[in-house]
């Protein structure tokens, strides 16, 4: 019988995106593009975003292999910064760190992360805590004007 | 009596289990199964008693003082180099060259009798299957001499093919670098017939012995290979020590690896004559308690057996694929070796190696999930990962059974 930290980290919305990811695949055309890697487990990540003029993300997809993490990491940041601006995704992405690789003893900030609450178990698996950001570390890559990413 | 009893009955893997305790731990209030052996070692209580006692009554730099001390710390280490000797089969002492590792013993046989030896045009031979640290120090090399790296396939069901092997054996070949026994695949290479066929065209054989050493018995003088590489942590011993053996001859006719003290014999600004081996490659204050801690760590292994233990541990790897094999086709297992040793990987459908390494660690079960450095052979499966189980002396047939049933729950969990 697995224990409850391993059912909350492996909880069923995370599953589904795992099983189903959303917004996979290529975007053509894109305005940005980045790859990321996680060298400990061969994670591995394309993201496309296409940012309208006044600095909207109006389409992102990403394509790629990894674990179970990574991918429902990725699938959720995906519908989360749909639709936001630059500055808000740079702030979402603060918050989401900072609360993903806080104390695990520590009262949660659930405020202000919409679906990525459901990533916050990883908080009890330090060692995979680069597999929930790689896709925001990407995306950040990505923003910055592209190129290739490293957790390590 | 059948076989298995025999063995039951001979093999006393609760007395050899209270040697290390480390394995005394209870990861999350659960016994531990370290299932990670491939990676590294436990340490058995003698090995940590000689390295402490070591430090606590003997301690002092090797080869240089004339007081006591440094007497009775050369004479412990050199001591440690008689029992690599005689526990690899060597001729000679100074065959066996103390370095930190196998990887370094790789790097110095590429980068000393590598440039050398090699030219334009020759051709090092390789496994689709080395560990990086058996690719990247030939690849160094063949960048600076002109070298090309040829790479023996697997066949398209996973299996090795000495035939295949024997044919890409030519008069161009210089040096085959290949596995003893493969870290993923658990193949133990069928090596007689590739050193014979390499010598037949004057080639060299170094054999990465780092996942046999502690598996199967090797016998250097035997095998007639060249070079024998292996690290201690691999073997029950301590990190940042391993062994290089080199044939006599081949040694004296290489050129120094690194500079500094120890390695030579008189120094000015205009000249320098070299030490005798071994010491021409042990440059520098060498890893002392850590040769004597792989010296006692072998005196270890001998004390069970390296035939009881592979006889043992060929068990526990029949018993594991037998268990996988009826988790409903869903688990695949990599590679079809006719002889395999002390590793099994595998890969489940649908479900990443890592998330399952992580469900089985909150069991107590430590197991291996990635490349494992051999991210070549990881592309020939066209696969990013997968998970490996790996036995030691100390495993008993109920771990197996326990990460297996553990695998069983975290398909449930995961699929």
């Amino acid at each position: 019988m697995q224990s409850d930290d391993l059912r909350q980290l492996y909880q069923e919305v995370i599953l589904d995106h795992n099983r189903s990811p959303r917004n996979l695949g290529k975007l053509e055309p894109h305005t940005h593009a980045a790859e990321g890697f996680n060298p400990l487990c061969g994670d591995q990540i394309e993201l496309y975003l296409r940012v309208s003029d006044s600095g909207i993300i109006e389409d992102v997809r990403f394509d790629g292999h990894g674990c179970a993490i990574s991918r429902a990491s990725a699938s959720l940041m995906t519908e989360e910064i749909k639709g936001k601006t630059i500055e808000q995704v740079h702030e979402l992405f603060e918050r989401f760190h900072q609360a993903i690789r806080s104390d695990p003893s520590s009262p949660l900030t659930e405020h202000g992360l919409g679906k990525l609450v459901v990533l916050l178990g990883v908080r009890e698996f330090p060692t995979r805590v680069k597999c929930a950001t790689l896709a925001w570390h990407t995306l950040e890559q990505a923003l910055r004007g592209g190129g290739t990413t490293s957790t390590e | 009596m059948s076989l298995h009893s025999q063995i039951e009955t001979t093999y006393d893997v609760e007395y050899i289990r209270r040697q290390f305790p480390i394995l005394r731990q209870m990861p999350y209030g659960k016994p531990l199964v370290y299932l990670d052996n491939a990676a590294t070692t436990q340490k058995p209580q003698c090995v940590l008693d000689a390295m402490d006692q070591y430090y606590t009554t003997t301690h002092s730099n090797v080869h240089r003082g004339v007081h006591y001390l440094s007497e009775r710390a050369t004479a412990a280490y050199e001591r440690a180099r008689d029992v690599v000797c005689r526990f690899i089969g060597a001729a000679h002492r100074e065959e066996v060259i103390f370095t930190r590792g196998t990887t370094e013993s790789i790097n110095l046989v590429a980068a000393a009798w590598g440039r050398a030896n090699l030219r334009n045009g020759d051709e090092i031979l390789l496994s689709v299957f080395e560990h990086h640290s058996n690719i990247v120090p030939w690849q160094l090399v063949a960048q600076q001499t002109g070298a090309q790296l040829r790479v023996i396939p697997l066949e398209a069901d996973g299996s090795f093919s000495v035939d295949r092997a024997l044919e890409m054996i030519t008069e161009r070949t210089r040096i085959v670098a290949i596995a003893h026994v493969s870290n993923v695949l658990g193949l133990i290479v069928p090596i007689e017939a590739i050193i014979e066929r390499a010598h037949q065209v004057g080639a060299r054989v170094l054999l990465d012995g780092a996942q046999a050493i502690a598996h199967c018995p090797v016998d250097v003088q035997k095998l007639d290979c060249d070079f024998y590489a292996f690290s201690g942590h691999k073997v029950y011993g301590p990190t940042g020590i391993g062994v290089l053996y080199g044939k006599r001859e081949i040694l004296e006719s290489m050129p120094p690896y690194q500079g500094g003290g120890d390695m030579i014999r008189r120094v000015t600004f205009e000249h320098t004559t070299y030490n005798d081996l071994p010491y021409k490659f042990e440059a520098g204050t060498p890893p002392i308690a850590e040769a004597i801690g792989l010296a006692r760590a072998l005196e270890f292994v001998d004390s069970v057996g390296i035939n009881a233990i592979e006889q043992w541990e060929q068990q526990l790897v029949n018993q594991c694929v037998a268990l996988l094999s009826e988790l409903d086709g869903c688990v695949h297992i990599l590679g079809s070796p006719n002889q395999r040793a002390s590793v099994v990987s595998f890969v489940c459908d649908g479900i990443h190696p890592h998330d399952i390494a992580t469900v089985l660690d909150r069991e107590g079960i430590a197991i291996r999930a990635g490349h494992h450095c051999a991210q070549p052979l990881m592309d020939f499966f066209g696969i990013p990962a997968s998970s490996r189980f790996s036995v030691a002396a100390y495993t008993t047939p109920d771990e197996i059974v326990r990460a297996v049933d553990a695998l069983k729950e975290c398909l449930k969990l995961l699929r």
